[in-house]
Parts: C-alpha cells; sequence; structure tokens
C-alpha cells in the first residue's frame, strides 16, 4: 500500500492538471464566496445565513473537487496508463484505496484553505451588506460551534464530492462522462427541487440530493426548518460518494482494463 | 509552423478536397459515424423532455373546500383580458348604470391601507384586521371606473389614484398613462374625472376641481350604450423581497363631490359589490362601502392589472423545459468537449490537419457541425417537452398563462439555440485546455452555477450574474411579460430575466465567440 501510495503520488504531482484543479477549487470557493458576501443584503429576502452565505463558493469550488476526483482515476483510461498502473499493482482496490488515499488528502488541504479563507471574507464583507449585531446578526467566527462545525463539515464535504467522482469515473472510465455524470448528478437536484410546486415532492428531493443534502453542513440558523440536520445531510451525500466508490470498486475488479 | 507555412502547395494539388463544404462533409462523417456521440445527442434530447415532464408531474395545484378529505378541484382558469393576457380584475365597485354620453366626477380626499402580518395565505377564521399592521401598497388603487360589463376579464377605463404612483389613467389591463404626481391627502386631495363620448373615454385630474387636465384618452370598442360607472378601490398583493408570494393587502378610499351627468336617463341608485373575486388572486379580505352625506368610504382587495407570476398569482408559464434544458446542456457540454479532445487522444487532429491544413476552418466546421446537430435535438426536444408539461400540468390541475405560437416557437428555437451554442462553448474551451474535464466543468460553471446562486441570493448579485455570465442565456425561456404598474418580484424563480431573450443569447454567443477566437489562435499557434 505504501507503494501504492507512493506511486499515484508520483503521478499526480509530476503533471500540471491535479495541481490547477486543487487551486481551483480554493478560488472557485474563495471567489464565489466572496463575491455573494460582498453583495447580499441583510433582510433582502432570500438565503440569510451568514455562515451559509460565506460557504456558498461551495456551489462553483465542489466542481473542480468533483473533476479532480474523477481525473485521478478517468485520466489513466484516457491515456492506457492505467494498464501499466494494473501490471505493477494487480490488487485493483489497493489501486483505488491508495488514489482515494491521496485525493483525500490533496482535496482537505484545498478545502481547508478555500474554507478558512471564505470565512474570513465573511467576516470581513458581510457586515457591509448589514449583517451586523444591530440586526441580529452575530460575526462570523469560529469561535460559535455552529459554525466551526459549518467549517469542518465544509471540508469534508468537498472530499466526499471528490470521492464522488472519483468513484464514478471507475464506473465510466471517460473524463467528460464522468466529469458530465457528477456535475449533473451535483446540480440537477436542486434545479428539479425548485421546478415542482410541491411541497412534499420539494422535500423529498432535498432529501436525496447530495449537493443540497450536503451543503446543509453548512447551515447555522433556523435548523429546525431544514429537511435533515446538519450531519444527517453530509450523511446523504456521504451514501451517494461511498455507493459511487462500491459500484466504482466493482468495476474496476470486475471489468477488463 | 513548417507545417503550414508549406500548406498552399498541397492545397493546390488536391483542390477539390478542402473546400470549406468538404470539410464540413468530413466531420459530420466524423460525428455520425461514433455511435457514442450519436446516442449522447439523443440522451440531450430525451432529458430535456423527461426532467421537463417530471418538474411537471411534481407541480399539483387546487383548492379544497371543507375539512380533509374535502372536495378538491385545479385552479380556475386565470382571466383572461380583451387582447388575451393574462388578467387579474378582483376589486370592490360601486357603480350605477349610464346611458349615452357623459361623465362621472369624484374628489378622493384619503387612501390608507393595511398589509396582511400573514404571509401569502390568510387562514380561514382569523380576522385579518387583527392580523395584519398599517401601510398602503405602492400600487392600491381608488378612482373611478367604465367598464361595458361586470363581466371579469372585459374592457374597461379608469381613471385613479395610487399608493405612492400619483394619479393614473389605466384601461384594458395594460394601458397605463401617469397623471398628477403626489399622494392624496385631506390636505391634498385629487379631483378626477371619466368623460364617455361614443367609444372614447377620456381621463382628467385636476387638484382643485377647476383647473382641469386631461391625462389621457383611451378607445373602448363597440362599447354599448349603457354602461357602468362609478367608484372603485382595490389593492394588490405586495412582494415580499424575492420570494415567490406576496402579502394580501387592503385599501380604503374616501370620495366626495361624487357627480355623474348624462345625456341620458340618471339618477339611479348606487350598487355595490365585490367583484371577479376567486381563489387564484391573494385577497386580504371582502371589500365594502358607506354612504354619507359627505360622500363614500369604499374599502376593497385585490387588483386590476395584467397578471404576473409571483406576489399575488400563482399560474405556470405555459412554456416548460428549463430544467430539462439545464439537463441537456450538461449532455452536450460532454458531447462537445468529446468532439474536440477525441481528436487529441486518438491522434486524428494530426490527419485532420495534414488533410485541411487551415486549422480555423476546421474549427469553424467543427462548431457548424456540432452547432447544426444540438439545435436540432434542443429544438425537438424543447417542442415536445412544452408540449408534455403542459398536459401534465393542466392535468394536475395548474392555471397556464396563455402564450401565442408565436412565443412558443421562439421558446422552442431559444432553448435550442442555447443548448447549441453551450456545445460549441465546450467545444472551443476544450480545443483551448485540451482536456475535456476543465471543458465540462468551466462550461457547467459558468452557466449552471451562476442560475443556481441567482435562485438563493438577494439584492444585485443575482441579477447580475444573468447578465453577465453565459447563464444570461436562459433568458430566451421567458414567456410571460413584466408590467412597470404591476409590483412584483420579476426574478428568474418567477420566469422573469434580467436581460430580454435576444439580448441574453448574444451575452452567450458573445462568450463563445470569444472562446472560439482564442480556440483559434492557439489551435494555428500550437503543435497539434
Amino acid at each position: 500500500m505504501r507503494r501504492a501510495l507512493h506511486a499515484e503520488w508520483t503521478k499526480l504531482r509530476t503533471v500540471p492538471a491535479p495541481a490547477g484543479l486543487a487551486l481551483a477549487v480554493v478560488v472557485l470557493t474563495v471567489g464565489v464566496g466572496a463575491l455573494v458576501a460582498a453583495t447580499v443584503h441583510a433582510g433582502g429576502g432570500g438565503q440569510q445565513d451568514p455562515v451559509h452565505l460565506g460557504l456558498m463558493g461551495l456551489d462553483a469550488g465542489q466542481a473542480a473537487a468533483a473533476a479532480l476526483g474523477v481525473l485521478v482515476m478517468a485520466g489513466e483510461y484516457a491515456n492506457g496508463m492505467v494498464r501499466t498502473t494494473l501490471v505493477a499493482i494487480p490488487r485493483r482496490l489497493v489501486v483505488l484505496a491508495s488514489k482515494a488515499t491521496l485525493l483525500t488528502g490533496i482535496v482537505a488541504v484545498a478545502a481547508t484553505v478555500g474554507v478558512l479563507a471564505s470565512l474570513l471574507a465573511a467576516r470581513l464583507l458581510l457586515p457591509g451588506g448589514g449583517f451586523t449585531a444591530a440586526h441580529g446578526f452575530a460575526l462570523v467566527s469560529l469561535g460559535h460551534s455552529t459554525t466551526l462545525r459549518a467549517a469542518v463539515g465544509s471540508v469534508l464535504y468537498l472530499v466526499l464530492i471528490g470521492w464522488l467522482g472519483l468513484g464514478v469515473a471507475a464506473a465510466v472510465r471517460d473524463t467528460a462522462a464522468a466529469t458530465g455524470t457528477v456535475l449533473g448528478v451535483l446540480y440537477l437536484f436542486p434545479m428539479l427541487s425548485a421546478a415542482v410546486s410541491d411541497p412534499h415532492w420539494h422535500r423529498h428531493l432535498d432529501q436525496i440530493s447530495p449537493m443540497t443534502g450536503g451543503q446543509l453542513i453548512t447551515a447555522t440558523t433556523d435548523l429546525p426548518s431544514l429537511s435533515l440536520t446538519p450531519w444527517q445531510g453530509l450523511g446523504v451525500l456521504a451514501a451517494w460518494a461511498l455507493g459511487a466508490l462500491i459500484v466504482g470498486g466493482a468495476v474496476l475488479k470486475l471489468r477488463d482494463a | 509552423m513548417s507545417a503550414v507555412e508549406t500548406a498552399p502547395s498541397y492545397v493546390s494539388r488536391v483542390p477539390a478536397r478542402t473546400g470549406f463544404p468538404q470539410l464540413l462533409h468530413a466531420e459530420w462523417t466524423k460525428f455520425r459515424t461514433v455511435r457514442a456521440w450519436v446516442t449522447t445527442t439523443l440522451v440531450a434530447t430525451l432529458v430535456l423532455i423527461g426532467l421537463s415532464w417530471f418538474a411537471a408531474n411534481g407541480s399539483h395545484a387546487g383548492f379544497c373546500s371543507g375539512p380533509p378529505p374535502g372536495s378538491c378541484h385545479g385552479e380556475p382558469p386565470l382571466p383572461v383580458g380583451p387582447d388575451g393576457e393574462a388578467v387579474v380584475d378582483t376589486y370592490f365597485f360601486v357603480h350605477q348604470p349610464l346611458t349615452g354620453d357623459g361623465s362621472i366626477t369624484a374628489r378622493v380626499t384619503a387612501l390608507t391601507g393595511r398589509i396582511s402580518t400573514e404571509g401569502n395565505a390568510v387562514r380561514a377564521g382569523t380576522n385579518p384586521f387583527t392580523e395584519s399592521r398599517p401601510g398602503l401598497a405602492e400600487w392600491a388603487k381608488a378612482g373611478l371606473l367604465l367598464r361595458p360589463s361586470l363581466r371579469t376579464g372585459s374592457q374597461y377605463a379608469a381613471v385613479l389614484a395610487t399608493g405612492s404612483h400619483g394619479v393614473r389613467m389605466q384601461s384594458d389591463y395594460v394601458h397605463d398613462t401617469a397623471g398628477l404626481a403626489g399622494a392624496v391627502s385631506a390636505t391634498s386631495p385629487r379631483w378626477l374625472r371619466l368623460t364617455r363620448v361614443g367609444d372614447v373615454i377620456t381621463g382628467a385630474d385636476s387638484a382643485d376641481g377647476v383647473h382641469w387636465t386631461t391625462v389621457t384618452t383611451a378607445r373602448l370598442h363597440d362599447l354599448p350604450s349603457t354602461v357602468q360607472v362609478g367608484l372603485f378601490v382595490t389593492s394588490p398583493a405586495q412582494p415580499r423581497g424575492f420570494a415567490a408570494d406576496g402579502e394580501p393587502t387592503y385599501a380604503t378610499g374616501h370620495f366626495d363631490n361624487v357627480a355623474v351627468s348624462a345625456a341620458g336617463a340618471s339618477g339611479s341608485a348606487w350598487v355595490g359589490g365585490d367583484l371577479g373575486g376567486g381563489p387564484s388572486y391573494r385577497t386580504f379580505a371582502r371589500g365594502s362601502f358607506q354612504q354619507a352625506a359627505g360622500g363614500f368610504t369604499v374599502s376593497g382587495s385585490g387588483d386590476i392589472a395584467p397578471a404576473v407570476r409571483g406576489a399575488g398569482a400563482g399560474g405556470q408559464p405555459a412554456a416548460a423545459g428549463l430544467v430539462g434544458a439545464f439537463a441537456a446542456l450538461i449532455v452536450v457540454a460532454v458531447l462537445g468537449a468529446l468532439f474536440m479532445t477525441s481528436e487529441y487522444r486518438r491522434g486524428l487532429l494530426r490527419t485532420t490537419f495534414a488533410a485541411t491544413p487551415r486549422r480555423g476552418r476546421v474549427l469553424a466546421a467543427k462548431a457548424l457541425v456540432l452547432g447544426a446537430v444540438t439545435f436540432v435535438g434542443g429544438v425537438v426536444g424543447a417542442v415536445i417537452a412544452t408540449a408534455v408539461s403542459r398536459r401534465v400540468l393542466l392535468a394536475n390541475g395548474n392555471a397556464l398563462f396563455p402564450m401565442s405560437g408565436l412565443t412558443e416557437a421562439r421558446v422552442a428555437i431559444g432553448l435550442g439555440a442555447v443548448v447549441a451554442v453551450t456545445a460549441v462553448l465546450a467545444l472551443a474551451v476544450a480545443a483551448i485546455t485540451r482536456r475535456s474535464t476543465d471543458a465540462v466543468v468551466a462550461v457547467i460553471v459558468t452557466t449552471v452555477v451562476p442560475y443556481i446562486l441567482s435562485m438563493t441570493l438577494s439584492g444585485s448579485v443575482g441579477t447580475w450574474l444573468l447578465r453577465l455570465t453565459p447563464a444570461a442565456g436562459f433568458a430566451v425561456e421567458e414567456s410571460l411579460t413584466r408590467y412597470h404598474q404591476v409590483a412584483n418580484s420579476y426574478s428568474a424563480v418567477n420566469g422573469y430575466y434580467p436581460l430580454s431573450p435576444l439580448a441574453g443569447f448574444a451575452v452567450l454567443c458573445a462568450w463563445t465567440l470569444l472562446a472560439l477566437v482564442v480556440a483559434r489562435r492557439l489551435l494555428r499557434r500550437r503543435d497539434a
């Protein structure tokens, strides 16, 4: 396993794409989060949870995390490298596990930077939009247990999204198709939920949606009104990610490379 | 570079094979002979239809009376005005007949109101007046109204004082002309007059009852000799933030110096009543009127105006398929990226460029073939999706906004065009990045993500995202009309976009063109 990990690490660090996508996770998360924090107004309707607003960059950053997961796996199918890899390490699940481990490390680092910078941006920018103590909003701070939970949860969120990408890529094998599938699964649920008008459909769609469910982890206000508790929500995404890894692992093990 | 410079001699030797039509034919052959790409195009069409059906299937509307299980029925159809547009025609009217030419004059000395604090649904059994706060809707209306019949959706002309838009002359729901500015009060009352001469109705206002100014005239068609004239008050639901519903409101107006002068018989008694009420518009409470020596006090709730989706009423736009278009977009983004990157992966690009050294033309041919195929798939999908979702929405009891055949065609062609241009955008980005993953991510992050953010954000950032990013292209889906004289949250959630369909599409095209120009430069500079 250690040699497999080392091999995977060498493969990842010697091409520019993974580093580029890791950087994209940070830039998209912080950029969109800061844009949102700089422009929303308190009391203007819509989403009003300061921590959730500050972490809305996850909507964009997750695409890069998913792509990174896809690339780690399906990139090898694109250039035939996977056959060399499997000759060197015939135990295929070890390959998948070492890829998942490395992916976890890379995404966790990028996500931690992105999430902390987003929360800092929210702390600095949100008061300008009226999110002040005078309007009943506390300054965003990791000292609040709910905010800390949101921050840790958001890092886990991006890691799980990466796993989802990895699992789908192991099953689908083509980089473009895998990326499209993962992003479709992520973005179509909130769109569908907005398009149906029945409240119970709405609720059920939100409860099974990896993106809407998973991002409940960033909620810090009005928790009883949520369709699930924050950790249950992250559990929904975890179920999707593990499901994808199991299917991907099975395909990897059973099919010719 | 040397390959490009030696190219002309090759071109001169085999000219017949390198013309643009031949190039198109070559790209078309590549496309149609890869089964996965043809299948993917079909998948894009099918998900467009399938998800639209799903969204319609999950949207029921209607009302139930009595304790459950009471008798339930769908929403009544939206009332339709003289020009076929959906209207709201709900108001309290104190009226009498007027035969032949004549006029009605009154002075409005007060207009006050209340706003429900119960949100969008005033619950049965509660007193709306205790569950409300004082406040006047900006388009609360008190004034004079003339209409040939009391039928909902009939023609009318009115001159009226509003909550915060001064005196207006309005007719046939959509027409609105400003008169005297300023709010109504006891110290600054507003005199109003409607005069009928044949089919022409003239609205006039005055601050003192002596010096009159004509606001404008309205021509009603085939007006019968006897019409109904009188005093009306109504107050529309007001938007709450950008939520999909609004707060019902209530207004009370005080009128004095009411005078009807007619060439024919006149002097009938005043009759008052709530008109056009129904479950499809959010009203506050029933209206009322009192006639005393000092004049009339009239109260009402509702609106006489074109119907818009949002604050006051639900109803679905008849052009569905947006959610399906998103799914199709993701599919064609993959297709567009693959159409380009598979050339790199299989080394086919070198053969392609050897056959046609003019690389910009190759890119153009690829874009045209991909655009044409996905356009056809998108239009077919949009036409079927609209037909399917309309049937399902109606069967589920939803009221639909009427839509002309022209609008329907525009929306279907527009959605097809957005799908096609997005596919070309993915192709161009893939030619720049050479990696399909990056291209798919870039296209989806710049089209789908801005739209999702705009759905949940308040303030201007949501609308700016829909103006500046490729997501602006979704404006082609707009099938509803916005009106300055109806307060509403004209947001994408309710089906209103910050740019016109054409302008929004132009923004998407501009991004795609930019990507194509960059891609062409890089293709010519880089080794294949």
